[in-house]
């Protein structure tokens, strides 16, 4: 290859074509402009995205690593504009997104002086990220951007933060490109281990009662189908957690249902009733597995997983079978006997009964009162024939729009699981618009959480995404009232919320929208909705009091599950 | 769970601020460390960490598997007091007068193996290497001579194993290199 003499802004630019990156996420200032003068010239090879801020900025980057599998990027400046991405961050290294966060810094000889935008963006990167590192000099340019990609996106995925200082963005370098495919201190794929795998085997084919619990490392090593196959053949139970929603689609008839704190009925009781409990890319958050002292403990813990820190770290293992579940789950099925657990299965029925009676036809049935988020969130999922991409807010809207909306095809759900940030979703959804541009994106919100990151309507406006934003207004921080109404004898401390007119904001930002109060409008105002390709925000107001069930309160048992008056 | 004192040895790259990396492990699990030397390890380029916690058996396994899954740390490993031979130095500086004044110092030097390292008008300096019980008692011995100044270094430690786990390592990491595997 021909060498090329460039600024280093520049080098950053072609190593970012290097990596095949298309979309960018970023907004600019001082200790950046010379990257954002390199990308003006560039600007042809990159799709930019100029969101409002530069949280919004890395959500959107999430949400379109997330529905696409591709590496997230952006570029921010330094001190509050690498500050204002620490949350996304945080939230990115919880739920193993691998983005590529780029950041200004100071020029190499004023670090430390506390200089003008100066923040140790290092010092406070290095808890929440995968790897950080600061550029001093142009010639590590290309070295360090080969370097983040491979460790974002290879093994378990994660942000990176690369600090670059201004001296090194206009210094000139040589380029040259060569890309990361090994570190000898990192190894991103344990080995395949076949006693162990052989021995999970042999624990699954002597299983009475299986059950398996799906995570996000299932969509993450793009083991949809291997996993069906390892689930058919032994035809084993299996429920989901948060992130691993759509990995199954919901009518796939071993698929029983949510995990967890609002998860579904069967899955919840059932692990504490199985014999040997296979978990598959998940990592026993406290928000699936209730007291960790009661929990499963009747059973035999088989854990697959590729980050071999996960593995006995809440739920002690009998079995670890380490590595990519795309290729562990075949390794372990082909060792499977066929076999039928057909009492077992059955089982869970009662409990889908139960839960179907007291809680789901309640709540996405009504036949009086106020409008339930439940029943939007039904007929929204109907109305795109399960099809869309759901993206949510936190909160309540987040629990009951995982209940209730269903998934036919895989990476389907983008919420923010482990970090719970309010606010993560319109940015997350245009993101997520971007990522699959051939599909349609609908996001469930609440009034708190949409007014954290309100301004991204802007990015909508200016850009033309595609959102349909769906805002379930209870008047309420409802996630919250709800603990205090249950545990807080009904205090409503810093709950209740005066809200503005949403449509007429969403008007202002030439986004069409409407506001639906009574339930026979909600029909024809979905309609409207998604009767073209164009963003659109529908507020719908629904109960003040409502609360998500079934709950298993934190600190007690999964078997411990309430359903609800 | 029983604590005991562990002795954790990372091996890292060469880089900026992994220190840190490897401390706050320690801290968000609220685990004290007791001592710790960093050095340059016996391969270039590689440098070695050699940490003492009090903490259980769990906690040390997690601990090590949080520091390993750092990026640019090769390997980590933890070992009770009977895996490993250990060692630390402890300087004294006692005044001139109380030197000259007190000919059983000497014997005590003797008596501990310490090392007279320099004496000068003003004072001097002596050196013990051992466990920290035995640095400690010879702190205690020589009290009465007022002691000025006591340092002790962070624990050094080698295994009583043979095998180089290190090496083993890094060869087994090597052969994995794509590279490597092209060029054979
Ligand atoms: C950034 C942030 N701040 C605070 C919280 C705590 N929190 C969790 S849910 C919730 C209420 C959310 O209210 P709203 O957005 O209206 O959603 P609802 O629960 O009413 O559906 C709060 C305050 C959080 N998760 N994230
Ligand atoms: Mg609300």
């Amino acid at each position: 290859m021909e060498k090329k003499i460039m600024k280093g802004a520049e080098a950053l630019m072609c190593s970012l074509i290097e990596e095949n990156v298309n979309t960018i996420f970023g907004y600019p200032g001082g200790q950046i402009i010379t990257v954002f003068d390199a990308l003006y010239s560039y600007r042809d090879s990159f799709q930019y995205i100029l969101t409002r801020h530069e949280q919004g900025a890395i959500h959107a980057a999430q949400g379109y690593a997330r529905v696409s599998g591709d590496t997230g990027v952006v570029i921010v400046t330094s001190g509050p504009g690498a500050t204002n991405v620490i949350t996304g961050l945080a939230d990115a290294m919880l739920d193993s997104t691998p983005l590529v966060v780029i950041t200004g810094q100071v020029g190499a000889s004023l670090l430390g002086s506390d200089a003008f935008q100066e923040t140790d963006v290092i010092g406070v990167t290095q808890p929440i990220t995968k790897w950080s590192y600061q550029i001093r000099k142009a010639s590590e340019i290309p070295w360090a951007v080969a370097r983040a990609f491979y460790i974002a996106r290879e093994g378990r995925p994660g942000p990176v933060v690369l600090d670059l200082t201004k001296d090194a963005q206009s210094e000139m370098v040589e380029f040259s490109y060569k890309k990361c495919i090994f570190i000898r201190s990192y190894q991103p794929y344990p080995e395949l281990q076949p006693e162990n795998i052989a021995q999970a085997a042999e624990m699954i084919n002597k299983a009475k009662r299986p059950m398996a619990l799906v995570g996000q490392g299932v969509l993450l090593g793009h083991a949809e189908e291997e996993l069906k196959a390892f689930l058919t053949k032994a035809d084993i139970p299996a429920g989901s957690t948060l992130l691993g929603l759509s990995a199954l689609s919901s009518d796939f008839s071993l698929y029983k249902g949510l995990l967890g704190m609002h998860g579904n009925l069967g899955p919840n009781k059932k692990t504490a009733e199985c014999d040997v409990l296979i978990a598959i890319g998940m990592r026993f958050d406290d928000r699936v597995t209730g007291d960790l002292k009661k929990y499963a403990k009747q059973a035999k813990v088989i854990h697959f997983d590729i980050d071999t820190s996960e593995i006995d770290k809440n739920v002690k293992t009998s079995v670890a079978v380490l590595g990519n579940a795309k290729e562990t789950l075949p390794a372990v099925t082909e060792l499977l006997q066929p076999a039928r657990h057909t009492a077992w299965i059955q089982s869970f029925e009662a409990c889908e009964k139960e839960e179907m009676e007291r809680v789901i036809i309640p709540e996405i049935m009504p036949i009086a009162g106020p409008i339930t988020m439940g029943e939007v969130v039904n007929r929204v999922s109907e109305a795109t024939n399960h099809e869309a991409i759901l993206v949510t807010d936190v909160g309540q809207n987040q629990m009951i729009a995982a209940r209730y909306f269903k998934f036919s095809r895989s990476r389907s759900m983008i919420t923010s699981g482990g970090l719970g940030t309010m606010g993560f979703g319109l940015p997350a959804s245009i993101g997520a618009a971007l990522g699959a541009p051939e599909r349609r994106v609908c996001f469930f919100t609440g009034d708190g959480g949409i007014q954290m990151t309100l301004q991204e309507l802007g990015t909508i406006m200016q850009y033309k995404i595609p959102v349909k934003i769906i805002i379930l207004n209870n008047n309420f921080l409802g996630m919250v009232r709800q603990w205090q109404e249950l545990f807080y004898r009904e205090r409503y401390s810093s709950t209740p919320m005066n809200n503005p007119d949403f449509p007429k904001i969403a008007e202002a930002y030439g986004i069409a929208g409407k506001k639906v109060t009574k339930r026979e409008d909600l029909d024809d105002a979905i309609e409207e909705m998604l009767k073209d390709n164009k963003a659109y925000l529908l507020e719908v107001e629904v109960e003040e009091n409502g609360m998500v069930y079934p709950m298993i309160p934190a600190g007690t048992s999964v078997d411990q599950i309430i359903l609800g008056d | 769970m029983e604590k005991t004192l562990y002795t954790i040895t990372v091996y890292t790259e060469n880089f900026v601020g992994l220190l840190n990396q490897i401390t706050i492990i320690f801290t968000r699990r609220q685990i004290n460390i007791e001592s710790l030397t960093v050095s340059k390890s016996s391969i270039p380029g590689i440098h070695k960490f050699t940490i003492t916690a009090e903490t259980d058996l769990e906690m040390v396994k997690k601990v090590v598997k949080q520091i390993e899954k750092r990026i640019d740390v090769l390997k980590a490993f933890y070992h009770t007091d009977d895996d490993v031979i250990y060692q630390e130095v402890a300087l004294y500086k006692i005044g001139a007068e109380a030197m000259l004044d007190n000919p059983e110092i000497e014997s005590i030097v003797r008596k501990y193996n310490a090392r007279i390292l320099e004496v000068n008008r003003s004072y001097g300096v002596l050196e013990l290497s051992g466990h920290t019980e035995d640095t400690q008692e010879l702190f205690e011995r020589l009290k009465e001579f007022h002691v000025l100044q006591f340092v002790r270094s962070g624990r050094i430690a080698i295994t009583k194993s043979t095998v180089e786990r290190l090496s083993d390592f890094l060869a087994e990491m090597e052969a994995r290199n794509p590279e490597h595997q092209c060029k054979k």
